[in-house]
């Protein structure tokens, strides 16, 4: 489709709105640069400078308030490098809520041109002031002028990363500054200085427009940077998810008659969750159904590090473990997370490395220093001494899933065996 | 699910199964902020879609993603509720532009930051009330392994084919607890076609529709004019204040999804035993202690039914019809308000419906069986 880029005849601006001028010189400024009206995609979102949208013969996409220049984004992800031009419209207010967005294109260096319709106020909700007002102007939620500095975001894109950023005055004839940043490839962004005829004027009566951008200290001209445009980096996929999880095939025999509930505790760090996952496969490869849940508080490596594990001949249909058959527990941190629930049991066995005082319990104590293989090894100790003092599974079922999962020249397991001996 | 001809057993979780159901029926990009319960999907998205793009928080989350969309990709996120609620508004405009995403919520104990690691189910009227007019966005639940595998692929398909986001509910303890499972028990799971406007004729009108659905077509193509609006719009996309053909627009929008949600894709597993009177009746995690608590019952000879509802919303008409049917419906769910309840019910339950609530830690089989059996 070629032909004109803007629908003229019914602009829908108030008259002397800066608003016009960024429409018609844009358009103008596609047009000389060669582009046909759907290799543009327009995005724009709510205020005035958004309704633009039907004067156009481009692709249009229209979204929310402020958030335009995100939804550009999305849009330059999925075009790549078709030589499409993606064009961001934005006010003031919608730079004010939707600043991130702009800050992350800018880092990106998204093929995205961002123009700013900044003329100094939100126009489309009754003149209040924005983030971008400056200092001194007066607007209704300021009659006596502004108390604070704008953001000037031509310094934050600038700073940002952005190849491109001009700020210039919307007047005269725009088309050939509107072109520099559309023939940019990287992320470019121009803020178009304007004043709102509704608001801006009746407010500040003899001011000129010149003169408030001079004396708010926004210079006008344009800043570089010298990186690449975005280029699309992945790191190499996988082609089945499925695939990366071993299938654990029936080796050896279990002779549990029933479900059977286990938890695992100690502290971050010690190796909990990789003794349980173990745990779990070997009896897999018994031919017994499992289930590992972890618990641990939201910090990664520090406090307790429990594991909740369930071995059962038929398959688990709930995994949570309210008072367990056995628990293990290798340190003071992994008491302190389980004492309730040990105290609750009426049954089974407790076994606590030696130097811990174990909690009044039901269940059968067994001290043993499990920690003397090195407080990372106590996890795994504890499972092959649970193995060979009650045979819940075959020992040799945890050392053929160790190796199986590469972990035989990572653990001590001469040592921790020398440690079952004693 | 196929015949199974061998038993492929892997300890898994269901994070995995859900994004490369995912994938397989035709994903392509992931897009992520990271958010405990749902940071093993986000691994897994990062690993295996086609493109994975970090955003810097929830709101560009699915801003990149609509973009993305409405170039025709098929983008996926992954959150749990402090993100989704930065995303309700994107959800709106998504829902509004008509462009397909799927959004896996996996609900954490709230309100607000809560519990990161803990679960819960507390999001379900939530999302009854995400959109701005009340329409229904369509939610599936997982319940199980098989559904995360076979639920995530159909989200992405009523995506597609209904044009709007979909949120895929499930919860901290369905996608990050691994468990035994037979892989080779998975169904094949077809590629989702994206449908595209005939090129051929000239009067593409990007909101007018044929069955309720408008004909897609990506902004990278230069045949047609494409209009994306957030705003009321008529059939051609142009913003409108509130003429019968936008306002019609926006009706359409409700019935597509009611619509399609009751007939195609009505997702629950009923299993009613003959001569039972009582009706357990749960969806995502508290559904495994459903499932034990009935097992456990059979097996002492009580005669129970077992009702796990899958499509959550729109909340399918039939459901009232299904517990209408017992003389006592025990509903549970990881909550302290019956969430579900008072979707089929209001606020004044039947007396012959119970609720089995928990906060903070998931239900046991033990607490469903003692209000059936009260």
């Amino acid at each position: 489709m070629t032909g004109s880029m803007i629908k003229l005849q019914n602009l829908p601006y108030c008259k002397g709105c800066g608003h016009d001028l960024i429409a018609k010189n844009s358009t103008e400024a596609l047009e000389k640069l060669g582009y046909n009206p759907l290799d543009v995609i327009a995005v724009t979102d709510i205020g005035c400078h958004g309704i633009i949208d039907k004067c156009l013969n481009t692709h249009t996409v229209h979204g929310l308030h402020g958030r335009s220049v995100a939804l550009g984004a999305g849009i330059s992800f999925g075009t790549g490098s078709k030589d499409q031009k993606i064009v961001v419209f934005v006010g003031d207010g919608g730079t004010t809520i939707g600043l991130q967005h702009i800050m992350e294109a800018a880092r990106l260096n998204l093929n995205v041109t961002v123009v700013v319709h900044n003329n100094m106020l939100y126009g489309m909700t009754g003149g209040q002031s924005s983030g971008l007002t400056p200092k001194g102007f007066c607007t209704t939620t300021s009659f006596k002028g502004n108390p604070f500095t704008g953001y000037d975001i031509c310094k934050l894109a600038h700073t940002a990363g952005a190849r491109y950023v001009s700020r210039i005055m919307g007047v005269g004839n725009i088309t050939e500054a509107m072109m520099k940043a559309f023939s940019q490839e990287g992320f470019s962004l121009v803020e178009v200085m304007e004043i709102c005829p509704s608001y801006g004027v009746k407010l500040n009566p003899r001011r000129k427009l010149k003169e408030i951008v001079e004396e708010s200290g926004r210079e006008l001209g344009e800043w570089t940077n010298d990186l690449p445009p975005f280029l699309d980096r992945q790191e190499e996929k996988t082609a089945n998810l499925l695939d990366k999880t071993p299938v654990i095939s029936k080796t050896f025999n279990h002779q549990l008659q029933q479900p059977y509930s286990l938890v695992i505790s100690g502290s971050a760090g010690e190796g909990v969750q990789l003794a349980a996952n173990i745990f779990a496969k070997a009896a897999m490869s018994a031919d017994l159904h499992a289930t590992q849940k972890g618990s641990y508080p939201v910090t990664v490596g520090v406090g307790f590090s429990t594991a909740e594990i369930n071995v059962s001949p038929e398959e688990v249909l709930f995994h949570g473990i309210s008072v367990p058959d056995v628990a293990l527990i290798t340190s003071s941190d992994g008491l302190q997370h389980n004492r309730q629930r040990i105290e609750r049991m009426q049954q089974g066995k407790l076994f606590i490395d030696s130097s811990l005082t174990p909690p009044n319990t039901g269940a059968e104590v067994i001290l043993r220093d499990f920690r003397s293989v090195g407080a990372r090894n106590a996890a795994i100790h504890a499972i092959l001494y649970l193995c060979r003092q009650t045979k819940i599974l075959d020992e040799s079922s945890v050392y053929h899933i160790i190796q199986q999962e590469g972990k035989a020249d990572k653990l001590p397991l001469d040592k921790i065996k020398k440690a079952m001996e004693s | 699910m196929h015949e199974k001809n061998s038993n492929d057993q892997v300890l898994i979780d269901g994070s995995r199964l859900i994004i490369e159901s995912l994938a397989r029926a035709g994903a392509d990009a992931f897009i992520g902020y990271p958010i405990t319960p749902a940071n093993l999907l986000y691994l897994y998205g990062s690993q295996r879609m086609e493109m994975m793009l970090p955003a810097p928080d929830e709101i560009t989350t699915v801003q990149w993603m609509a973009g993305l969309s409405a170039t025709g990709k098929l983008p996926v996120t992954a959150t749990s509720f402090p993100g989704f609620a930065l995303m309700a508004e994107s959800v709106n405009m998504a829902y509004m532009m008509e462009l397909p995403m799927v959004i896996v919520l996996v609900q954490r104990l709230g309100p607000a930051t809560g519990t990161a690691t803990c679960g819960a189910q507390g999001d379900l009227l939530l999302l009854n009330g995400i959109m701005s007019g009340g329409h229904p966005v369509p939610v599936l639940g997982t319940s199980s392994f098989e559904d995360c595998w076979s639920l995530s692929a159909r989200a992405l398909e009523i995506a597609v084919t209904q044009r709007t986001p979909v949120i895929l509910l499930t919860s901290k303890e369905e996608v990050m607890t691994q468990k035994s499972f037979d892989i080779s028990r998975l169904e094949t799971i077809k590629k989702v076609e994206r449908k595209e406007y005939a090129k051929d004729c000239c009067d593409y009108k990007p909101y007018k529709p044929t069955d309720l659905v408008p004909d897609f077509l990506p902004v990278t193509q230069a045949e047609h004019q494409v209009r994306m609006t957030a705003s009321t719009h008529d059939q051609d996309g142009i913003l409108q204040h509130s003429s019968p053909e936008a306002l019609a627009n926006t009706r359409r929008l409700e019935e597509k999804i009611r619509t399609s949600m009751k007939e195609d894709y009505l997702f629950y597993h009923l299993d009613h035993q003959e001569g039972a009177e009582k009706l357990v009746t749960a969806y995502g995690i508290s559904a495994a202690a459903a499932r034990e608590a009935v097992r456990k019952m059979r097996r002492e000879g009580q005669k129970v039914s077992l009702f796990i509802p899958k499509t959550l919303l729109p909340l399918p008409p039939v459901y009232l019809e299904i517990v209408s049917g017992y003389r006592r419906v025990v509903i549970a769910e990881e909550n302290m308000n019956n969430q579900l309840g008072s979707l089929l019910f209001g606020q004044k339950l039947p007396e012959n419906i119970r609720f089995v609530g928990n906060l903070g830690k998931m239900i046991a089989p033990e607490e469903i069986e003692k209000e059936v059996m009260s």
